[in-house]
């Protein structure tokens, strides 16, 4: 394991009794300080996987290495450096927050550290609320204690399922404000979510996974450049009923009752094709008034990506 | 050793039953007082002593381990199944701690309520007839133990429940039935064949005879027996606990 790494997975694969396959052999390396994100639409398999990391769900086989413990030999070293903050609001309804915080350090093997708790509870804006029982909480509050236990006991790694499902514009910013600043700090941070934008606006890595497969793991902005592609669209001066002949090399599109011309071209390749065009069109006569090119969104290489494996 | 973590989540489970503590105490109290008005005053003064012990003070053992058996079950059961319900299981499930040391916080904490109640019926009981406890630390031993085995039972019960229905139907159905028959407010011995018999196939008879042989010094089974019993009890429970957490059974996929 380089230096580096702070999580291995190894041919990790989960069959359950009934003979479903819910994660087909997984290899994964998770570098240490980066966010990485686990993208896929529900039921791709990213709660199994993230389960299995955790201690939650028995792998069918293959090995897991959190911070050099292995997580089945050594799975008390190895919990102790995973922080899990659930998908589902799963709380103590009775308990206080700061309660609910303190258990979670202890419960992880360690010893009371209030000032430690209190500084968590100042970082989420939850120290007001310390006394307050969880079940007078917003569902928003209820996010945060669960981050805030997860982080109770001073994990390396933290695990965040789907930190803003369900969670308004607003607190979903908040959200990512709060793992960067968590980044900094030194944490490594692997989330797992169907937002695209979520992925594209947090994380270093993106791992594509559909149908219990992880299909790729890339650098975000790689994935970008690699699999992003350009579009400009010319918005015609004049509407076309149809379009012109002699054209057919640069595959158009005409949307907007012929007023707008779309071209969808490889940013990466050596020539776009771009200046050829517009010659074309200008020997053809057809004048545009206006004209914007568009990146791909994450989203599009994403729906690409799945749809190719479905 | 985690033992921040056993401290944990017995503390948890103490503080759980603290939201509830005057229910807790008073509900011993006023059962106690109520078996006591009904068996001990208006049914007892009709009796003569059961074997050579005044009615009264004969049915105080029973009576302790009528309220332990599902105090035990209800809180063990209860302490599990809760996170389970509530899906605050991940926490467990993902949390540095041996099945052992798990079993010992949520087991210890049941089994401490259980000691506390019996102790508060012992009390309460006290103030109704004259007991003297033939040999007391024979019956806090085994006072613990019956109570670590109906809360490692209860434990069992809790992660095999699908529902709170579940959680009930043994206690009520199963276990009180037993005690009722089991000779917690009679000696077995007074039964017509076949009955007496039968009775001894019930495995409540042995532990409420081997308690009671802590405080009278008799018994209507060998006591040998009667302790026999209760740790076969004990360890069939603990065999069945350790075999759910190998196997993951209803707490892990």
């Amino acid at each position: 394991m380089s230096e580096n790494t702070i999580l291995r997975l190894e041919g990790v694969t989960k069959t359950y009794a009934g003979g479903v396959t819910a994660l087909s052999p997984v290899d994964l390396s998770i570098r240490k300080g980066e966010i990485f994100a686990l993208l896929g639409p529900n039921g791709a398999g990213k709660t199994t996987l993230i389960s299995i990391i955790c201690g939650i769900v028995t792998p069918s086989a293959g090995t897991i290495t959190v911070a050099g413990h292995d997580a089945q030999r050594d799975y008390k070293a190895a919990r102790r450096a995973i922080g899990l903050v659930p998908q589902e609001l799963s709380t103590d309804s009775f308990e206080s927050v700061l309660a609910t915080v303190t258990f979670s350090r202890r419960l992880f093997g360690h010893g009371p550290n209030p000032a430690y708790i209190e500084q968590i509870l100042r970082d989420l804006s939850l120290w007001d609320k310390r006394k307050s029982r969880i079940l007078e909480l917003s569902g928003g509050m209820k996010r945060r204690v669960l981050i805030a236990k997860a982080l109770a006991h001073e994990p390396q790694i933290l695990f965040l399922d789907e930190p803003t499902a369900g969670v308004d514009v607003a607190l979903r910013r908040d959200m990512w404000k709060l793992v960067h600043r968590l980044r900094d700090n030194g944490a490594t941070i692997i989330l797992t979510t169907h937002y695209i934008e979520e992925a594209e606006e947090m994380a270093d890595r993106v791992g594509v996974i559909n149908r219990g497969k992880l299909l790729l793991v890339e650098e975000k902005d790689a994935l970008m450049k690699k699999l992003g592609r350009r579009q400009l669209a010319l918005t015609l001066a004049e509407p076309l009923a149809a379009l012109p002949a002699g054209l057919e090399q640069w595959h158009l599109e005409l949307e907007a009752d012929g007023r707008i011309l779309r071209y969808t071209f490889d940013a990466q390749a050596e020539h776009t094709g771009i200046p050829s065009l517009l010659r074309a069109l200008s020997d053809r006569g057809i004048s545009f008034s206006d004209l914007e090119t568009k990146r791909s969104s994450l989203e599009d290489i994403f729906v690409d990506l799945v749809r190719e494996t479905a | 050793m985690n033992l921040n973590g056993i401290w944990a989540i017995y503390r948890f489970e103490m503080a759980r039953f603290g939201r509830t503590f005057w229910t807790s105490l008073l509900v011993p109290v006023i059962t106690t007082s109520l078996y006591f008005v009904v068996f001990g005053s208006a049914i007892g003064s009709q009796m003569r002593e059961v074997s050579g012990v005044p009615y009264g003070a004969f049915i105080v053992p029973g009576m302790m381990l009528l309220a332990i058996f599902s105090e035990s079950i209800l809180n063990g059961s209860f302490g599990i199944y809760m996170p389970k319900f509530t899906g605050t299981i991940y926490e467990l499930l993902s949390a540095p701690l041996s099945p052992f040391e798990t079993v010992l916080g949520y087991v210890g904490a049941a089994a401490t309520k259980s000691l506390v109640i019996a102790l508060i019926i012992l009390a309460t009981a006290h103030l109704f007839v004259d007991l003297t406890i033939v040999h007391p630390f024979a019956m806090i031993g085994y006072l613990v133990l019956i109570c670590v085995t109906f809360c490692l039972f209860g434990f069992v019960i809790g992660i095999f429940a699908k529902g709170f229905e579940q959680l009930q139907v043994i206690p009520l159905l199963i276990v009180t039935p037993l005690t009722f028959l089991g000779g917690a407010f009679y000696s077995v011995m007074i039964l017509p064949e076949p009955w007496r018999t039968v009775t001894l196939f019930n495995p409540v008879v042995y532990l409420i005879n081997g308690f009671r042989w802590t405080f009278f010094g008799t018994s209507d089974v060998a006591v040998a027996v009667s302790l026999s019993a209760t740790f076969a009890l004990f360890a069939a429970c603990l065999i069945a606990v350790t075999v759910i957490f190998r196997t993951g059974w209803r707490l892990k996929h």
